[in-house]
């Protein structure tokens, strides 16, 4: 089965029904999709499939066939959101953070701070109260002042 | 992931037609957005083990308005739903469903067919299915077969389907009336119900109301006696009374009967006295 | 060239948001088993027989009697073993490992136990042993209840609350020459080595290296140790690297919780409101083992009356025994609990005596130079009027107390406070260490605390480069690796600013006098390399006595008021909270937006712990042990927080600085349930649900159908 996996196409040997998130983290490598649940609750293993953010735990791996899939890795470090996410502590203990990017990823430009709240309200954080999220996202679409210390 | 991968089969459907070919020869678990089918697997809930990935049958996911008639197909997801102007306009209470489902991630994958499919009692799209007379269009290798949502189910997550059978679409009648819809879950999004509600109130004096509720009897419910003692000018507290017979909350993990019986009743006096 | 006070660029890096962290269960060794632990299915009992119903080819299958040393859990008692046998004492009891190379066979392995069941104790009130008592006694609370004007009594329950940090528990267990290594997602490797060497004896070298870790909040305090005992088994006898990794299933169902609580109070007060007669009673659920339960108690007794001043009062506690899971710690370790009920009694108590909350925590505060429960003086580090008046004004919580009696929107707060570092003579006991070690670039700290998101590298560091006086950037910090760093004490209690970061501030200074006028990178140069290492000295002034519990409990407390504003609605009784004020005082911010975070955070946690987070129990198990049924917040469950931080240098703590990491935990269970009251909804305990709203009797003009 073929699909193409941040911007290369590649091949799987894994069992059709094997999990998307399994087959990144374990065939490809690609650890920085986290498993939190696997139940589709905390969005720890969000990837985006086709651009739309979708739960890895979720998706058999067959169904991504001939689909672009983008992970945390895919974006090479070099997205503003990923600086701005330290910058602003939106990662604390950090384990959710892959996923918390990947899905913030779907907003449009300059979202509402309301709208950030419903896009991200299938990714479960503990640490951080979700407040600084909020502001590496609205620094990142440029609606929002850089926090005060 | 709990589950063993090597007794698991999966075959993907190419056409509608090769579908039902493969049901009628043997008996496979059709899947599409699976967002329940891991879960099922884990926590031992789902026995089979051969599966229909049907994901790919594109025909199944056209949206189409005619004469006031709209029909869905099974595999239109959530989010396709939250953004269809003819849902929209046609059919409100169901795009406020659908985005209540859970989140941004379920909502791009899950599907309509699956939510009724799953046969869940819970399943947030059924009480607003129920209460618009929806149809549900199944496929067989014999041809197509209606069944209206009220009589789908036959028990707690038990179907009228055989197993040769596919849903492919749910057809909405013209519905005449304001639309309510309230989802009252666990928590704020990402929640599982505790007690959901639908309702069309008709426009004019005399015209029954259709009143369905999810999460409060062992399969989504319409409220017969109570949408006709309120077309009959019943008082709203006899009303309520009559619900309360009508559902059978029990207590779970999530919440009690009492809480359940007296939110049904709640919403059905917030719906009520609404214009 | 400041750093201490500045929001730096942390030190943890950018890995966390490329992915390129690595947590536990991102590990892989070649030729890795995968481990699985059979536990048991009932709650008390004997095991009769295990029954071994599958191909044990390439299996490794480990027992009680494969333990090369004690089959004893090193902590506080010796009394929880690492596998049980044949004694089971709580359901998800550890009893056999496995480990296999293919997780298909491991996972379905089966293995049939037999028991003989017994009765299993799961009422705290009805249980047959307690695992520790404890009274706080000051003046006499019987004689000023006798000439009290009135008396308030009142009873407060609290739930258990599982800690879902995002990363379940996972260690990977691997053999090491003649030794083990154990990587583990944890908050005190130091714990761990403990627990191993105890485990498998003192002979083989032992080491134990803190990943990548993926949240903590006290549940990675002490459970780690028995996940790494048992793959540590699993490698000894397999010879082979083993990952154990928990899902969210089994961490839910078989890790510590925080201790439920159910506390008493009976107080004595005059008719304008000043507390005369504290009488307080506490009781914790232990579960089945003692695990940290002693000091759990320690901590909630000493917070149970309270920051107001009292003159009269006893405060006695006890944490007993039932057949469930043990419980351990969780951020805040027993004042929460105790917390919550005393600060919902002070607002019965001005209900009772027709004054706002406000108005009584006016009169009774505690001020510098006043004495709390053990009979500590207060020193000028002390803010509770300050957080109080703060919060009152900020939120102009009179006014909107008046003006939404009787409507759906309600307004409640809480005053708290939290001691920080280890209580009475416990830093005293861990004599804690820090080290500095000169590199050709720079300097390294070496010690034992970790990094769980709360941003312990960079506050060191920041620490470090200002009592050296060089630059942020020449600071690096070390993995806390046993093998390679210094054995600071654990990363719990709110110690890891105030007391490494001290030791730290001191190694810097010292360093800073060897150095003189050279850099690092000269000194390194000219003399080689430089080690500084230093052990904590808490402040002379403290005494306590532990046999008695009077004294200085702690060399700090941070100091709080958080108000909740929120709405009602009546046809769910679902309350949503519409925003929280969180006025906090810890000394100053090394960080200021780590300090925010940590506020936000506990804060939100808190909101859960207060409405949303219930762990159901049938036959001590947990019945809702998935992330779909035991719910915590979500975006849109969180309303604004709106932090502020205000100052009161502690001198004993790094330039000024308290703890800060539990303090935010105390407040928000006891404002949301206080805003509660004002709808008019007499709750009494957590988790607020709707479904206990709607049972709730009504006081006043409660606004319900």
């Amino acid at each position: 089965m073929k699909f193409i996996l941040n911007g290369e196409p590649r091949e799987v040997t894994a069992h059709p029904m094997a999990r998307l998130l399994d087959v990144l983290r374990e065939e490809f490598g690609l650890t920085g999709t986290k498993e939190g649940c696997g139940e589709g609750e905390c969005g720890a293993c969000t990837v985006l499939v086709d651009r739309e953010p979708v739960c890895s735990c979720l998706v058999p791996v067959a169904q991504v066939a001939g689909a672009e899939v983008l992970t945390i890795e895919g974006l090479g470090g070099q997205h503003p959101l990923q600086r701005l996410f330290m910058d602003e502590i939106g990662a604390q203990c950090g384990i959710c953070t892959p996923g918390m990017i990947m899905t913030a990823l779907s907003l449009g430009p300059n979202p509402r701070l309301d709208e950030i709240r419903t896009a991200l309200a299938g990714n479960l954080c503990r640490c951080t109260g979700y407040a600084a999220i909020y502001r590496a996202v609205l620094r990142w679409s440029g609606g929002g002042a850089p926090s005060a210390p | 992931m709990k589950s063993p991968l090597s007794i698991l089969d999966l075959q993907r459907a190419e056409s509608l037609d090769q579908a039902v070919g493969i049901l009628r020869q043997e008996p496979r678990t059709p899947i599409a957005g699976a967002t329940d089918l891991y879960v099922a697997l884990n926590f031992g809930t789902l026995e089979p083990t051969r599966f229909l990935d049907i994901r790919g049958l594109d025909e199944l996911r056209l949206i189409v308005l005619e004469d006031g008639v709209l029909t869905i197909g099974a595999l239109v997801t959530f989010t396709e739903i939250v953004r269809s102007h003819s849902i929209g306009n046609h059919l409100p209470m169901l795009v406020e469903a659908a985005r209540q489902v859970g989140g941004l991630q379920i909502q791009n994958r899950g599907t309509i067919g699956g939510n009724i499919a799953n046969a869940s009692p819970a399943g947030d799209t059924l009480p607003v299915l129920a209460a618009a007379e929806a149809i549900v269009i199944l496929r067989s290798q014999d041809g197509a077969r209606r069944v209206p949502i009220t009589r789908f189910y036959s028990g707690y997550r038990r179907t009228v389907m055989r197993p040769d059978e596919l849903i492919v679409a749910v057809e909405v009648p013209p519905i005449d009336g304001r639309q309510y819809f309230r989802k009252v879950g666990t928590r704020a999004a990402q929640a599982i119900s505790k007690v959901i509600f639908a309702g069309v109130k008709g426009r004019a004096p005399g015209v029954a109301p259709r009143i369905a509720l999810g999460s409060v009897a062992p399969t989504v419910v319409r409220a017969p006696r109570t949408e006709r003692a309120l077309a009959e000018g019943a008082p709203i507290e006899d009303a309520v009374r009559i619900l309360e017979r009508e559902i059978t909350p029990i207590d779970d993990l999530r919440s009690s009967a009492d809480y359940r019986l007296r939110v049904a009743g709640n919403l059905l006096r917030q719906f009520w006295a609404n214009p | 060239m400041r750093s201490v006070g500045a929001s730096v660029p942390r030190k943890e890096g950018i890995g966390k948001a490329t992915g390129e962290a690595r947590y536990a269960d991102d590990l892989a060794f070649p030729g890795m088993l995968y481990g699985r632990v059979i536990r048991s299915t009932i709650a008390a009992g004997r095991i009769r027989s295990i029954n071994l119903d599958f191909d044990p080819a390439g299996f490794t299958i480990v027992d009680h009697r494969d333990i090369p040393h004690r089959n004893i859990v090193a902590l506080i008692e010796d009394d929880q073993p690492f596998l049980a046998g044949p004694e089971v004492r709580h359901p998800a009891e550890p009893v056999l490992l496995l480990a296999h190379a293919d997780r298909e066979k491991l996972n379905a392995a089966r293995v049939t136990i037999e028991y003989q069941e017994s009765a299993p104790v799961f009422d705290p009130e009805l249980s047959p042993t307690t695992f520790k008592d404890l009274t706080i006694i000051k003046g006499d609370v019987d004689a000023a209840l006798a000439r009290a004007d009135r008396i308030v009594e009142g009873t407060y329950r609290t739930g258990h609350q599982e800690h879902v940090y995002i990363e379940p528990n996972g260690v990977v267990a691997v053999p090491d020459g003649a030794g083990i290594t154990v990587h583990a997602s944890c908050q005190c490797p130091f714990y761990v080595l403990k627990a191993l060497k105890s485990l498998i004896g003192s002979e083989r070298p032992l080491r134990v290296v803190q990943t990548e870790t993926g949240g903590g909040f006290g549940g990675k305090e002490d459970y780690p140790s028995i996940l790494a005992g048992h793959a540590a088994l699993l490698a000894l006898k397999s010879g082979r690297p083993v990952k154990l990794i928990h899902d969210r299933t089994e961490d839910m169902a078989a890790t510590t919780k925080r201790h439920p609580s159910i506390v008493r109070h009976r107080t004595g007060v005059t008719r304008d409101g000043r507390l005369v007669a504290m009488d307080i009673e506490v009781i914790l659920d232990g579960g089945a083992y003692v695990t940290l339960s002693p000091v759990v108690l320690s901590r909630g007794c000493i917070h149970a009356a309270g920051p107001y001043r009292c003159d009269d009062l006893r405060i006695a506690g006890r944490v007993v025994f039932t057949n469930t899971p043990p419980n351990g710690a969780f951020r805040g370790f027993g004042a929460p609990q105790t917390q919550f009920a005393v600060e919902v009694h002070m607002d019965r108590i001005a209900e009772e005596l027709g004054l706002d909350p406000v108005a009584i925590r006016r009169v009774n505060a505690l001020r510098p130079g006043d004495t709390t429960a053990t009979g500590q003086v207060l020193r000028p580090d002390s803010s509770a009027h300050e957080v109080l008046e703060e919060a009152v004004r900020r939120t102009d919580f009179l006014k909107k107390r008046r003006a939404w009696k009787g409507t759906h929107r309600g307004i409640g707060l809480a005053l708290f406070y939290h001691g920080a570092g280890f209580t009475g003579s416990g830093e005293r006991t861990l004599r804690s260490r820090a080290r500095l070690a000169l590199t050709g670039a720079g300097v390294r700290i070496e010690v034992g605390s970790t990094e769980i998101g709360q941003g312990t590298r960079t506050i060191h560091a920041q620490i470090v480069a200002e009592a050296m006086g060089i630059p942020y950037d020449l600071v690096e910090v070390a993995q806390p690796d046993t093998g390679a760093v210094a054995d600071s004490g654990p990363t719990v209690a709110s110690r890891t600013c105030m007391v490494v970061g001290k030791i730290l501030e001191e190694c810097g200074v010292e360093m800073r006098q060897r150095l003189g006028p050279l850099s690092p990178a000269e000194y390194f140069a000219h003399h080689g390399p430089l080690t500084v290492e230093r052990i904590y000295e808490p402040p002379a002034w403290i005494q306590w006595d532990e046999e008695n519990y009077r004294g200085d409990a702690y060399a700090t407390y941070g100091w709080g008021c958080d108000v909740v504003e929120l709405e009602l609605d009546p046809v769910t009784t679902e309350v949503r909270p519409v925003r929280v004020t969180a006025v906090q005082e810890f000394g100053r911010p090394i960080h200021p937006a780590l300090a925010r975070g940590q506020i936000e955070g506990g804060t939100v946690q808190g909101l859960g712990y207060a409405l949303l987070e219930n762990v159901v129990m049938k036959n001590g198990v947990m019945a809702n042990a998935q992330l779909t049924n035991y719910t915590i917040p979500t975006t849109l469950d969180t309303p604004e927080i709106d932090v502020v931080m205000l100052e009161n240098p502690y001198p004993g703590g790094p330039f000024g600085a308290k703890g800060v990491g539990e303090l935010p935990m105390d407040g928000p269970a006891p404002a949301v349930v206080n805003a509660i009251r004002h709808l008019g909804l007499d709750v009494r305990e957590i988790p607020a649900t709707p479904e206990l709203l709607a049972r709730s009797p009504v006081t006043g003009s409660a606004p319900l159908p």
